[in-house]
């Protein structure tokens, strides 16, 4: 193969890594969207791994895997829902200790599923698009998995950004008084923005234990949870911009492995944490005012665009309870939900 | 629409906010709602809006009684509410914030069932753009507000804000209108265009309340007012009713304006040499100050027009681009905050519940954050005898241990004052009555005026032209980018401030000043 060749398969091995990250970045990207923080994203996306390589294991179907990890994922989720939304406790430290206890509990449980060979998705390239060059190699030769994760990218910028359930998570964690105010349930928008979200990142846990590293093994997933949530964060809050974070993640980690014989002088870790740096480098350029003052020279028909496309301002309501943890009993603050119940 | 309260009643712990209020507001008709911070106002707009519940009482809409559990079901009974805070979404567009949870079936100029939430679910489950887009634009020309639907909410002013909320209700069909002190902090001529446009809602058959601390909307606007007092009805009155009559139900007594004696010193308490000042937007000049001690100067203008940004820089929270600034003789240019504090500089936001206060912390807390030297540990007795001192000496309602965040409007400002260091040189102040009711906002005058007279110098940020001109000695215009001299009160009419504030900076004043320059003053 010549050079072009290489390069092609690498970037195509690269997309294939990031698929995983990009089911779970997205799902994330939604519930944070609606002002919620799912930290659990670690351990729920190891347990729905082991979960979902366990029942396509036992059922034979890939499906059903994939079925049993949306639905482990929507369960961590839904701990995460009642105690963050309904009881209003803190989101971080539910998140966090979820995080421990479902990485600890697919060890447990996932004993004895360690290095069996099991089902995995099965290869299909799509007909005509295939040989579309450059293009077809890059994304159309891989499984129906990875297309649709291109599908799921696409329907959630849709969703929020097109539709008016969308519209009402975005308002909803940006302000929840609002949105109240104005008849929304707020705490139903967000449960099911959480678990919705949840069930995402169970998939995206199952995308790495039925497709890109077929298998379970202790902490199978290790690290990847972790990286879903920067990618978020770094995504600004977008979904096609957490989509393009994972496979720029995916092209550099894979860039990692490569280096270690291509450019031996440089170390490995150099590559893995490359993305990060990046990112830092945009969040700092697009933060710093800069950007404002650039706007302010340009017509508005150039400036919102351009505002809107680095923006990567979190929701203001993100990770905080509505209503507001009532430490009084008797106080309830200003706006008090009255329609829960 | 009429409707028609019940000896309804709402507590908070132990403040009555309502107590067996009862009232009648007609169709075709404005109703005014006045009364002192705290008096119930809000509480009341809040029931009739469905954001909370009543321990007692009934409410009747058009006759029928009515159970509100929600907003959704006030929004669906006809009922919209401006709140005292804008409730919408900075972040959004303007059109995706009039889209925000809009109900399917919603329709412009909409009948009673124009709202139906829940149901009709087959329609719609994109958002309607392009329809919703037209429908702004069209309800917003009938009103002659201009909005652009594309630009963002955190962009607007608090006026468009609020022109865009209304707009909003009355899309969905609304039939009463309750609006919570829609007047502050909007401009002369956006006041304007939202009483114009509620004088046409009025003759739509609407029932329109209206709470405002402003004796002149009141006259302005209303047909009948209801005043409360410490959550009752204290009583009503068929307007024209008289400002004296009005203040007297208000307060149970009749008010006397604080005595504005001349307190300027001798002695330079803030020198501004040829500084340079702004932000992204701003760029803004002033080339000479000098504040004696004792001196109150107001800064006019529209909101935004760079007021914030001078006083400020006058505290040490903006850097000057250029030029000098010295407090009480001590050249301060460049220096950090801490320095302006120690020179004697005091500053306070306009944003009481954001900036001024720490939601969360109580008074006795923020008297501890305050002290000076606080050592490691707290001295919980000392620090409450001091709150308790602070409680009685600005009259605030509350006890060391309420959180701020619960305080009416008018407490919050009080305990700001209280937090205040005693001897200051410089006292700087955005706008420092914005919010109360007349008892209070003379109140803090008078409190602001025996720092004067002690040799404090004051300059202070205002939207309302009677307080400019009646506490100022002289007064900086704000207006399209640049700063006027300063001009003596004595040579202002409240018309030519209007003027200047809005454009004509250049006129010729008695005040001898470059036409050409930006800014020129002599002391
Ligand atoms: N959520 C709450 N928790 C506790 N107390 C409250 C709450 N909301 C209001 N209060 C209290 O109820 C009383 C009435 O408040 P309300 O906001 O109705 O006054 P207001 O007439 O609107 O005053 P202002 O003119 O300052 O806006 C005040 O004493 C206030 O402190
Ligand atoms: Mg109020």
């Amino acid at each position: 193969m010549d050079d072009g060749g290489e390069l092609l398969s690498l970037l195509a091995t690269a997309l294939a890594a990031s698929t995983p990250l990009v089911y779970a970045a997205v799902g994330e990207t939604l519930t944070e969207r609606a002002g919620v923080i799912n930290l659990s994203a670690e351990g729920s996306m190891m347990l729905s791994a082991m979960v979902g390589f366990a029942a396509a294991l036992t059922t034979g179907s890939v499906l059903a895997g994939f079925a049993a990890a949306a639905a482990t994922g929507a369960l961590v989720a839904l701990v995460v829902a009642i105690g963050g939304i309904h009881l209003r406790r803190s989101q971080i430290a539910i998140g966090f200790v979820l995080a421990m206890l479902c990485a600890d509990l697919s060890s447990v449980l996932g004993g004895p599923f360690v290095r069996v060979p099991g089902p995995t998705v099965p290869a299909m390239s799509i007909p005509v698009l295939r040989d579309v060059p450059i293009l077809g190699p890059l994304f159309f030769r891989s499984d129906p998995l990875v297309y649709a994760s291109y599908l799921l990218v696409a329907c959630a910028w849709v969703f929020l950004y097109r539709t008016r359930a969308g519209l009402l998570v975005r308002a909803v964690g940006e302000q929840p008084a609002a949105a109240h105010a104005r008849g929304a349930h707020v705490t139903r928008v967000r449960t099911a923005a959480t678990l919705v979200g949840g069930a995402l990142v169970g998939i995206g846990g199952a995308a790495y234990s039925l497709d890109f590293k077929a298998g379970w093994s202790h902490r199978h997933t290790a690290g990847y949870g972790w990286i879903a949530l920067a990618i978020v964060i770094f995504g600004g809050f977008d979904p096609v911009r957490a989509a393009l974070g994972a496979c720029l993640f995916g092209v550099l980690s894979s860039m990692a492995s490569l280096g270690q014989s291509a450019l031996p002088s440089v170390p490995a870790q150099v590559f893995s944490v490359a993305p990060f740096a990046l990112m830092i480098v945009v969040l700092a350029l697009t933060s710093s005012g800069l950007l404002e003052r650039l706007g302010a020279l340009l017509p508005d028909a150039a400036r919102r665009p351009l505002l809107r496309a680095f923006d990567a301002t979190p929701p203001a309501a993100l990770g905080k309870p509505y209503p507001a943890a009532a430490d009084g009993a008797e106080a309830r603050p200003r706006g008090a939900d009255q329609g829960t119940k | 629409m009429r409707i028609e309260i019940e000896r309804v009643a709402k507590r908070f712990g132990p403040v009555n906010a309502n107590d067996d209020v009862s009232l009648t507001i007609q169709a075709g008709a404005v109703h005014g709602l006045l009364g002192e911070n705290g008096a119930g106002k809000s509480t009341l707009l809040r029931i009739l809006g469905g954001l909370l519940r009543p321990d007692a009482g009934r409410l009747r809409f058009d006759g029928r009684p009515v159970a509100l559990d929600s907003p959704a079901d006030a929004l669906a009974a006809g009922v919209g509410v401006l709140h005292q805070e804008p409730l919408d979404f900075p972040p959004l567009t303007v059109l995706e914030s009039f889209l925000v949870a809009r109900p399917r079936a919603a329709r412009a100029g909409g009948g009673a069932r124009a709202l139906l939430p829940g149901r009709g679910r087959a329609a719609g489950v994109f958002l309607p753009r392009r329809a919703a887009r037209e429908e702004l634009l069209a309800l917003a020309a009938r009103f002659g507000f201009s909005v652009d639907p594309d630009e963002q909410v955190a962009r607007l002013t608090l006026g468009e804000r609020q022109q865009l909320e209304l707009l909003r209700l009355l899309s969905l069909g609304a039939r009463a209108l309750l609006l919570d002190e829609p007047t502050t902090g909007i401009s002369g001529a956006q006041q304007e265009a939202l009483f114009s446009a509620l004088r046409r809602l009025k003759q739509d058959g609407k029932a329109i309340v209206l709470v405002s601390h402003k004796l002149s909307d009141v006259e302005a606007l209303c047909d009948r007012v209801t005043v409360l007092r410490q959550g009752k009805v204290a009583g009503e009155a068929e307007m024209p009713a008289g400002a004296a009559r009005l203040v007297a139900l208000m307060f149970g007594k009749a008010l006397a304006l604080p005595e504005r004696l001349p307190t300027a010193g001798d002695g330079v308490a803030l020198a501004l040499e040829d500084v340079g000042f702004g932000d992204h937007r701003l760029d803004l000049r002033l080339a000479r100050l000098a504040v004696r001690r004792g001196e109150v100067i107001g800064l006019a203008g529209l909101e935004g027009s760079g007021q914030r940004l001078l006083l400020r820089a006058c505290a040490g929270l903006l850097r000057v681009r250029r030029g000098r600034v010295a407090i009480g003789g001590a050249d301060l240019t460049g220096r950090p905050y801490p320095a302006f504090l120690r020179a004697g500089a005091g500053y306070l936001p306009a944003d009481r519940r954001r900036e001024g206060l720490i939601a969360g912390l109580s008074i006795e807390e923020h008297v501890a954050l305050r002290a000076p030297r606080p050592g490691v540990f707290l001295r919980p007795r000392e620090i409450r005898r001091a709150a308790e001192r602070a409680i009685e000496a600005l009259r605030i309602h509350g006890r060391p241990e309420t959180p701020v965040e619960a305080l009416s409007g008018g407490n919050q400002q009080r305990a700001q004052l209280a937090l205040l260091p005693g001897d200051l040189a410089l006292l700087l102040l955005e706008q420092p009555t914005r919010g109360l009711d007349i008892a209070s906002a003379r109140w803090v005058w008078e409190q602001l005026l025996a720092r004067c007279r002690a040799g404090t110098a004051l300059l202070f940020a205002s939207s309302e032209l009677d307080e400019l001109m009646r506490y100022s000695d002289r007064i900086l215009v704000f207006s399209g980018g640049r700063v006027s001299p300063p001009v003596s009160v004595a040579d202002l009419t409240l018309d030519r401030l209007g003027r200047m504030i809005g454009g004509e900076l250049d006129e010729p004043a008695p005040a001898p000043a470059e036409p050409a320059a930006p800014a020129r003053s002599d002391p």
